[in-house]
């Protein structure tokens, strides 16, 4: 199959919309919480978006597996039960072989089970399609969230502490912008952010209230 | 740790606000605070969550989970101690409070997947509180949540008699600009108390 009409395929299509155009964060809005909390540090960054996009894979490809047998009233429960496995494997994981990474973050691996990437690709995608498509859309979507981590890390790294995965990028002579890398500066940076997404993207802009 | 379950109370609303110093329940604050009745109610059910959540939670822990050794499963049993107590407490409200079932009632089954529940848990199983602070902790989350949902909400209302937002920063976008500038006012909270 040549690489054009691979571009028309519908599991091509699958990844892109979740990868650039339905970007988790910025126009499905889920996941903000992990996004503004340890976007702080790259390495940080790069731990959780791993856990992420394994969480969000494995689990939206077995509810995909599973979803003739799911009852649909028991079916949040099943996805609440399914993800809480996988992140625990990841917690542990973590605690393992990245003790210092592991505390830096802390409670926030716990909350990959409440991000709402995982449960939002379980409910309006994974439980509907194919496993192939399933597995498609949850790496699709949490690329996303992980590009936009890594964008996040590198402003906030940079100008906060003078550092990029903890090797000195800056001269001592700058000052570290402390208020980036504190909650405060986390929000100015995805307004600005989710603000300059949309504008490349085009996305159509939300309605006055 | 020997602090004050009332210095923790004070701590959890106002300086350590869950919200905007952790960042913790965004989702719902940026879905919820369109306008103010909606957010004060949906404080209003979180908090009522959180009084049953945080101690229920600590409970299983400490009885349950530590003499059998498995710690590891804490997430797993927190989450379902959540979704059944979210449940059952909104079938007991509309079988014994319609009235209050039907102003706050549609809030209570998206409270399972609020992040800021769940982290109540894990922060309280962390940092090793007692069932005193954890009681404190989990009620003065849940008021620190609603209060800054609320004021958001206040920000957002006015906002559309000014109305001159850029088009792609509209909705989510200014919300965010909102609540960053509500996080730098908290920071003048910062001196009252300190707890970690």
């Amino acid at each position: 199959m040549s690489l054009r009409r691979i571009a028309y395929t519908r599991p091509w299509r699958t990844f892109v919309a979740g990868f650039f155009k339905e970007n988790a964060v910025v126009y499905q809005l889920l996941g903000l919480c992990s996004v503004l909390a340890v976007s702080n540090r790259m390495e940080n960054a790069v731990a959780m978006g791993l856990g992420v996009v394994f969480v969000v894979t494995i689990s939206s490809t077995l509810i995909s597996l599973l979803r003739r047998w799911i009852p649909s009233q028991y079916r949040l429960i099943t996805y609440m039960t399914v993800t809480s496995t996988f992140v625990i494997v990841v917690d542990q994981f973590l605690k393992a072989n990245f003790p210092v990474i592991s505390s830096q973050l802390g409670p926030y691996v716990g909350l990959i089970i409440t991000n709402c990437i995982v449960m939002g690709r379980q409910e309006a995608f994974a439980i509907k399609n194919g496993a192939w498509l399933s597995f498609l859309d949850g790496l699709g979507s949490s690329l996303s969230y992980v590009y936009t981590l890594i964008i996040l890390a590198l402003i906030r790294e940079v100008l906060g502490f003078g550092t990029l995965l903890n090797i000195r990028v800056l001269p001592q002579s700058f000052p570290p912008w402390v208020v980036i890398s504190m909650a405060q500066g986390a929000w100015f940076l995805l307004a600005v952010f989710y603000w300059g997404f949309r504008r490349v993207a085009k996305l159509r802009p939300v309605e006055q209230e | 740790m020997t602090l004050n379950p009332l210095i923790i109370l004070v701590a959890a609303v106002f300086t350590h606000n869950i919200a905007l110093t952790y960042l913790i329940g965004m989702c719902p604050m940026l879905a919820m605070s369109s306008r103010v009745d909606t957010a004060a109610g949906m404080g209003v059910a979180v908090t009522f969550v959180l009084a049953i959540t945080g101690p229920l939670n600590w409970v299983v822990y400490k009885l349950l989970l530590v003499p059998s050794h498995s710690e590891v499963m804490s997430f797993l049993v927190f989450i379902i101690v959540i979704a059944s107590a979210v449940q059952l407490v909104e079938m007991l409200v509309s079988r014994f409070f319609p009235a209050l079932h039907s102003s706050f009632g549609v809030f209570l089954p998206l409270i399972t997947v609020n992040c800021a529940v769940l982290a109540v848990s894990l922060f309280v199983m962390l940092r090793e509180y007692t069932l005193w602070q954890t009681v404190t902790f989990s009620i003065g989350t849940g008021i620190g949540w609603g209060l800054a949902t609320t004021i958001i909400a206040g920000v957002r209302e006015r906002l559309v008699l000014v109305g001159d937002v850029p088009p792609d920063l509209r909705g989510a976008g200014i919300t965010m600009v909102i609540a960053g500038i509500l996080a730098l006012a908290f920071i003048g909270f910062s001196g009252m108390v300190a707890i970690q």
